[in-house]
C-alpha cells in the first residue's frame, strides 16, 4: 500500500502522461517531493523558486484542503489519495495596458 | 506544446464567449473551455472546444481587471466536462477596455497545456479574440491560431 498522487490533466505531460503515481510518503510533502523527484519537469509548475506551493495549486487529501490541515506537514497513511487540482486566475494589468508578456 | 498550435471552435461559441464579456462589462468573464485534445504532440493533432462553462469571476476586489476561479469551480467544470464526455482543454477570460494579449499577471498564474482564450471588450463592445498557450518553462506565452468553424445545426 501507498500513497496515490493523482496528477492534474494539465501536467500529465510532464510525468509520462500518467493519471496518477503511488509513492511511500508520511506526509504530503515527502509525497510531493518523491513526485517531483520521479518527474523533475513537474517542480516548476507547482512550487516557486524558493520551494513553496505556488499559490494557484491547491492540494487534497481524500478531499481536505491541506490548507486547513497542516499544510505540507499533513500526515498521510498508506491508501490514502493526494490530488492537485488546479485554480485560475489572470487578468489584465491597468497600470501596464500596453505591456504583454512576450 | 506543439509548434504551430492551433484550436477549432465553432463561430457560435466564439459568439458566445464574446456575449459573455459584454454581460460582465466592464468586469471581466471567464468560464472553462470543454472539448478534446487527441495528443498535442503531432502536427496532426487537434483541440477542438464543443462546448463551454461561464462561470463567476471570483475577484470581488477587483473585477475590473482580474478574474479567479476556485479549485471548486475547475472540479465543478471537470465535472460537467465528464458529463458530457469531453475534458476541460482551457479557459476563456475577457480583457475589457483592453487588448486581448496576456498580461505578466495572465503568465504568473498561468498552467501549461491548457489553452487560454482572451476577448479584448471595447466600450462593451466584444472585439479581437485570441488564444494563448503557457511555454514549458513558463516564461511566455506562445499564440495559439484559432480556426473558427461555421456552426451547422444537427
Amino acid at each position: 500500500m501507498a500513497v496515490k498522487v493523482i496528477i492534474p490533466t494539465p501536467l500529465r505531460a510532464y510525468a509520462g502522461k500518467r493519471h496518477s503515481a503511488e509513492f511511500k510518503a508520511a506526509t504530503v510533502g515527502e509525497a510531493l517531493g518523491h513526485l517531483t523527484t520521479q518527474f523533475s519537469e513537474l517542480r516548476k509548475h507547482l512550487f516557486t523558486d524558493d520551494g513553496k506551493l505556488r499559490s494557484f495549486v491547491n492540494v487534497y487529501v481524500n478531499d481536505e484542503d491541506i490548507r486547513y490541515l497542516a499544510k505540507e506537514n499533513t500526515p498521510t497513511k498508506d491508501g490514502d489519495t493526494i490530488s492537485i487540482i488546479p485554480s485560475i486566475a489572470g487578468g489584465c494589468d491597468p497600470l501596464h495596458s500596453s505591456r504583454c508578456c512576450f | 506544446m506543439p509548434e504551430n498550435a492551433s484550436i477549432a471552435i465553432s463561430d457560435q461559441l466564439t459568439e458566445k464567449i464574446g456575449q459573455h464579456g459584454v454581460e460582465t462589462y466592464p468586469h471581466e468573464c471567464c468560464g472553462a473551455l470543454l472539448g478534446h485534445d487527441s495528443g498535442g504532440v503531432n502536427p496532426d493533432s487537434l483541440r477542438e472546444v464543443l462546448g463551454l462553462h461561464p462561470l463567476v469571476n471570483r475577484r470581488d476586489d477587483s473585477p475590473r481587471n482580474r478574474f479567479s476561479v476556485t479549485a471548486e469551480d475547475v472540479r465543478d467544470a471537470e465535472r460537467a466536462a465528464q458529463q458530457q464526455g469531453l475534458e476541460v482543454i482551457g479557459w476563456y477570460h475577457s480583457h475589457p477596455d483592453h487588448p486581448a494579449r496576456p498580461s505578466d499577471y495572465d503568465r504568473e498564474h498561468a498552467w501549461p497545456w491548457y489553452s487560454y482564450i482572451i476577448v479584448s471588450v471595447n466600450g462593451g463592445v466584444a472585439q479581437d479574440m485570441t488564444s494563448w498557450r503557457l511555454k514549458d518553462d513558463r516564461q511566455e506565452f506562445s499564440p495559439e491560431a484559432i480556426e473558427v468553424r461555421r456552426h451547422t445545426a444537427a
